[in-house]
């Protein structure tokens, strides 16, 4: 009964604070500078990606080695379509980053689902670099290792080009930015909490007890890998137009591998986490960056630490806290 | 005549040092069940510090015609010195632990040795400057090859028949494929277990900077060589099967041969077919062409 209590009462607690971080978010290019906000707009195109990645990774338990591929599929959309086809419609962008990437998901992740573990995430790992290695060779279609050129979209059809780059990327495209990703978030939000998200979990812990009480769990896994390469590619059609350049390193491995280092450093077990795990990345990576030219050594070290001594990340950190202080009251 | 011999050779020599990395690979997984993706990293920490030796000796009249002798040395010396660190300083902690764990363990570790690499050496490429051709070249039927190369061959065919020799017929070597069998039963027969993986990680690791000193008098060392060369031992491992000194064998003279053929005929198409075979073996046969047999 007092667990109850105790779990109603951190519900509520916890919607607010999400609200209130969501409004500071939001109203971040108000008071911080141009650039702080453009960090900021990276990491609502990472966040996206990364919270679908934990469907996979959190949820389904799937260690995905190749997922950058569909970031990279929806940030080469956004270029072909702005730059080859000159169809600068956001949302049409979107809806074709979904479209293509859900397409080639259903078809990779119904060979990959087959297997789990370290199988699972060598042949995502392999699927990635057989694209990497497509856009670096057919550069004619390409751009090979130079890359696209994506030119900035129309939102709801309004033309922005004479708004000053900076400006439009830390006004307008930042609050539509914003806007999509508390949509998305929302309805992960809804999906982990669903009785699928719950299936997830329980294929996750014990397949075997999940296919004996009727649950398809191939199904359910692939149905995962294709939701998570869906928010994808849409991270990554929303990350091209603010990089205003896409090459073909969106889908080399150890880009994979920086997705799954901001879900564990944020801590995977927690919705939470991956986004925490994303913003503290991308502002460290920032200060880290500008200190020192051997910012990977620290990341690699900080990963190294993460993994042995606090593998609940950093929502996993705070969790414990927050438990030990309940228990002493 | 002469395209074909050309392509083996240079794909053979592709494949030896190959071999080399993913055998190292291949001996950390089987035993100790951890996907090492920082073998590549070692193959470039011993490439350059192969080079640092060679022309730090060359520079004080050592002969130049003996510089294998001195390069193999440097290849051994560091991966004894950085298999073991690395071992007791991290992997230690994560046997315990889940794979996915593991493989970011291996993974923090290859952002953190690749800028060590950058930090001594720098980003720009470096070379022996074709100390390499002091062996002169031969010809084969209207092929030329490097020496060299041949040289590099023979080595890694010895260190071959070395690891089978070591793994068949001394009491290390049954130990090591008693672990990888069943390790709990290994441990309950009085084996220890720390003792078994800091050999067999050093082992690894050897492998790897020696693959790297060996290879790199013919061609430059570039700070992603690790980078680039771990994505093609895992393809090799992944063809020959997880955890098969076999598989890394045929695997590598199947990526290494391929890997060459593209690039004389279709450049385009170099890594593509490496990754569809990966591909197409680990839908048809997961484990492997040799899965079954273990180490």
């Amino acid at each position: 009964m007092k667990n109850r209590q105790e779990i109603a009462r951190l519900k509520s607690l916890k919607l607010p604070l999400v609200i209130v971080i969501g409004l500071v978010l939001l109203c971040v290019p108000l008071f911080a500078g141009q650039f702080f906000s453009y960090l900021m707009l990276t990491f609502f195109a990472y966040a996206i990606t990364v919270i679908g990645f934990n469907l996979l990774f959190g949820y389904a338990g799937l260690l995905s080695f190749g997922h950058a591929l569909f970031m990279a599929v929806g940030a080469y959309t956004a270029a072909f379509l702005t730059s080859t086809f000159a169809l600068p419609y956001m949302e049409l962008i979107l809806v074709a980053a979904v479209i293509v990437s859900a397409i080639l998901a259903a078809l990779i992740g119904a060979l990959c689902v087959r297997y789990i573990k370290i199988y699972f995430a060598m042949l995502t790992l392999a699927f990635g670099m057989l694209f990497y290695t497509f856009l670096l060779k057919f550069y004619y279609l390409t751009g090979g290792d130079e890359g696209m050129r994506v030119l900035r979209p129309y939102l709801l059809g309004i033309d922005f080009s004479g708004t000053p780059k900076m400006q439009f990327l830390a006004g307008t495209y930042y609050i539509y930015a914003f806007v999509i990703l508390a949509i998305l978030t929302f309805v992960m939000w809804k999906i982990v909490s669903s009785p699928f998200g719950l299936c997830l979990k329980a294929i996750r812990d014990n397949p075997e007890k999940a296919e004996y009480l009727g649950v398809s769990v191939k199904k359910y896994r692939w149905y995962a890998f294709v939701i998570s390469a869906a928010y994808a590619a849409v991270g990554g059609a929303l990350l091209a137009p603010a990089v205003g350049q896409v090459d073909p390193g969106l889908t080399y491995w150890t880009q994979s591998g920086t997705l799954v280092f901001m879900s564990l450093l944020g801590g995977f077990d927690y919705f939470f986490g991956p986004l925490i795990g994303g913003i503290v990345y991308i502002l460290l990576q920032n200060s880290v960056m500008s200190l020192t030219s051997y910012w990977r050594f620290i990341f690699g070290a900080i990963l190294v630490f993460v993994v042995i001594v606090a593998p609940g990340g950093i929502a996993g950190v705070i969790g414990s806290l927050v438990k030990r202080r309940e228990r002493r009251d | 005549m002469e395209t074909i011999l050309n392509i083996l050779f240079s794909g053979v020599f592709h494949a030896s040092t190959l071999f080399l990395v993913a055998a190292g690979l291949q001996v950390v997984f089987g035993v100790q069940k951890v996907f090492n993706l920082a073998c590549g990293t070692f193959y470039g920490l011993g490439a350059y510090f192969g080079i640092t030796v060679v022309k730090c000796l060359v520079e004080h009249n050592f002969p130049k015609a003996l510089f294998i002798v001195p390069l193999i040395a440097a290849g051994l010396a560091l991966g004894l010195v950085v298999g073991p660190i690395i071992e007791r300083g991290l992997m230690k902690f994560v046997y315990d632990r889940d794979e996915t764990f593991q493989l970011l363990l291996t993974f923090g570790l290859v952002m953190m040795l690749e800028d060590v690499i950058k930090f001594i050496w720098g980003t720009s490429p470096q070379s022996m400057g074709g100390i390499d051709m002091v062996y002169g070249q031969l010809n084969v039927l209207g092929a030329t090859v490097p020496v060299y190369n041949l040289v590099v061959i023979l080595c890694s065919l010895i260190i071959a028949g070395l690891i089978s020799w070591l793994l068949m017929n001394t009491r290390f070597g049954r130990i090591i494929r008693a672990t990888a069998d069943k390790r709990e039963m290994g441990e309950a027969l009085g084996i220890n277990m720390k003792v078994v993986y800091l050999k067999v990680f050093t082992l690894g690791t050897v492998l790897g900077t020696l693959g790297g000193a060996l290879v790199v008098p013919a061609g430059a060392a570039v700070s992603e060589m690790g980078m680039d060369l771990i994505v093609l031992a895992f393809a090799v491992v992944v063809i020959g099967g997880l955890g098969s000194m076999k598989g890394a064998f045929v695997g590598a003279l199947i990526v290494g041969v391929l890997k060459s053929l593209a690039i004389s005929t279709y450049p385009e198409m170099e890594m593509l077919t490496i990754y569809i075979i990966v591909i197409a073996v680990l839908v048809i046969k997961p484990q492997g062409l040799f899965g079954g047999s273990r180490v």
